[in-house]
């Protein structure tokens, strides 16, 4: 390809690409070549799918209008799939708070210094380790099936969607635990000492200096874990209740079609854009203020 | 300019290679043509049988490379009679009614004939009638249950992909919505541990469960819902002709009748639910 722009799906710097900027900085030529062969390219992957011998039958058992609808709105023996993704919604929202709480303690619990701390440290370590090395399925499973079936008052009588937001927040916490430790790793020593020289105590530091700095740089790759997450929700229907995936697949074998998947996958796809668009502004913003910061 | 000019050659020839593509075209017969002593057959010689796996007793016994058990002799008599060996494979149940060509002659796997379904694939004629049935703990409220209208408050659970879930959500109606599992096991995993009532499977699978899988478990009843189980064809395959005279054959001399008691007999004694 001769083109020197970039297409609109080439982004690789959130910053310079904001909307249309892009563009003009582009000679009037290549944007007419990247729109060509932007064109081109979708316009041969649409002919190639169209003309395949069996697109008509792969058409209809995946895109047919009325099963996408009938499957969106549901049957009186099978469920809407819309309906069902907002316990998907419920259970992403319920989660993510709760992993964003307790990974930030495992983090900060692993970087508290002194020997005291030592069995802390341990635990943290060895929490990240372990939930990060085990299958979410299997916890989910353990979880699920495993605590209820212990008989324990207060633990084993809650709902199975219950035990599904603890396996999710077990899982992701630990990863989400190492996002921020790279976060708190990369923020310079000097701060820290320079924040302990004015009298701030290793606490204050902290919470103060430290975090700030570090919470900022890792918005990005945490925001990644969450589309994730979003789509691990899907894995709580082990447990027996319908979400959008489950509903999908009953609407699938009751009708021997999968439009319903469609249905499922572009939920999903809606909900993840706006929060991949808001990672976007979030980090323009932060480059944006950084840069202001270092004029001044 | 050398480079224009190869991409537009690869343009013209990715579009001839398409165009090419797209003259396949289906040999479609109507069903009744099907002769039995020369069957159309997937590969030539042998009746090529599909089910899921793991498949389970007693619709299947045996090794999967030579079962025996209800659905597993059902195809076996089916192969004797049209003169032809048995190659079982595995297909699962999401893949069986998948677009495109499949490679085997039918999947015989509890498939419930139903209209939606016939739209996307073609059915033998129905070799068992199901019912449904409603598997509890001893002690649990829903063991007491006689009728549909008892199960109407109990926390019910089925497999995916199943029948049992229509079954529950237009005839019981309950309360609060029905729990859906991956497996009949993961089914069991709830119902031992409190999440769920009951489950409900189709009849054979219920009384399965309680011999052989779930201490101190009973079944409250069955209920049959005019559901008959069929052998799964790709669409337009003239090969149904052939099963369904086949088929007609095993029931009018008994043979199908005589399977059933051979395998089935000791799980289709149970009560009926009332209404």
């Amino acid at each position: 390809m001769t083109t020197r722009g970039t297409g609109p799906g080439d982004r690789l710097d959130p910053e310079e690409a904001g909307p249309g900027r892009g563009s003009k900085m582009l000679g009037g030529r290549a944007v007419l070549v990247s729109s060509a062969s932007t064109v081109l390219f979708f316009a041969i992957i649409a002919i190639i799918v169209a003309l395949a011998p069996g697109s008509g039958i792969v058409a209809e058992r995946f895109f047919d209008p009325f099963h996408l609808k009938q499957s969106f709105l549901g049957t009186p023996s099978t469920p809407s799939v819309a309906g069902a993704f907002l316990l998907n919604v419920e259970i992403f929202a319920i989660s993510e708070v709760l992993i964003l709480i307790l990974a930030l303690v495992i983090a900060v619990v692993r970087q508290i210094p002194g020997p005291v701390f030592f069995p802390f440290r341990m635990v943290a370590i060895a929490y990240t380790d372990l939930f990060r090395g085990i299958p979410l399925i299997l916890v989910l499973y353990m979880i699920g099936f495993g605590v209820p079936g212990l008989g324990l008052a207060g633990l084993s009588y809650l709902s199975d969607v219950t035990y599904g937001i603890i396996a999710l927040v077990l899982v992701y916490s630990a990863y989400v635990a190492e996002v921020y430790r790279a976060g708190i790793e990369s923020v310079h020593e000097s701060q820290n000492a320079a924040a302990r020289s004015l009298g701030l105590t290793r606490w204050q530091s902290m919470r103060f200096v430290i975090l700030p700095q570090a919470v900022r740089r890792v918005v990005p790759p945490l925001l990644n874990d969450f589309i994730g997450l979003q789509k691990d929700t899907a894995l709580v229907s082990v447990l027996g209740s319908i979400e959008a995936a489950r509903a999908a697949q009953i609407y699938s074998a009751s009708e021997f079609n999968y439009a319903s998947y469609v249905v499922a996958a572009l939920l999903f796809v809606l909900i993840t854009i706006p929060l991949a668009r808001f990672t976007d502004r979030l980090i323009a913003r932060d480059k944006r203020r950084r840069q202001a910061g270092a004029l001044a | 300019m050398i480079k224009r000019a190869v991409l537009v050659g690869f343009l013209v020839a990715v579009l001839l290679a398409v165009g090419c593509g797209g003259q396949g075209s289906a040999e479609q017969g109507s069903k009744e043509s099907c002769d039995v002593k020369d069957p159309p057959l997937f590969k030539e010689g042998v009746l090529t049988v599909a089910t899921d796996r793991p498949a389970y007793p007693p619709w299947f016994e045996g090794s999967p490379e030579n079962y025996s058990g209800f659905e597993g002799d059902v195809a076996n008599e089916v192969a004797k009679r049209m003169d032809l060996p048995v190659e079982w494979v595995v297909e699962p149940f999401n893949k069986s009614y998948a677009p495109g060509a499949k490679d085997y002659d039918f999947d015989i796997n509890q498939i419930t004939i139903t209209p939606e379904r016939e739209k996307a694939v073609d059915f033998s004629d129905g070799y068992f009638d199901n019912a449904q049935g409603v598997l509890v703990l001893n002690g649990n409220p829903a063991a007491d249950a006689e009728s549909i209208a008892d199960l109407k408050d109990a926390r019910l659970g089925a497999q995916v992909g199943t029948t049992s879930l229509d079954f529950i959500n237009e005839t019981i109606k309950p309360d609060e919505e029905p729990k859906i599992f991956d497996t009949t096991n993961d089914a069991k995993s709830a119902l031992e541990s409190g999440q769920i009532d009951a489950i409900v499977t189709d009849l054979v699978t219920t009384v399965y469960l309680r011999d052989f899988e779930i201490d101190g478990s009973v079944v409250v009843g069955q209920y049959p819902r005019n559901e008959q189980f069929g052998m799964l064809f790709e669409e337009g395959n003239r090969l149904v002709g052939c099963v369904n005279k086949v088929l007609g054959q095993m029931k009018e001399d008994g043979t199908l009748s005589e399977l059933q008691e051979t395998w089935l007999q000791d799980y289709l004694s149970v009560p009926i639910l009332k209404e």
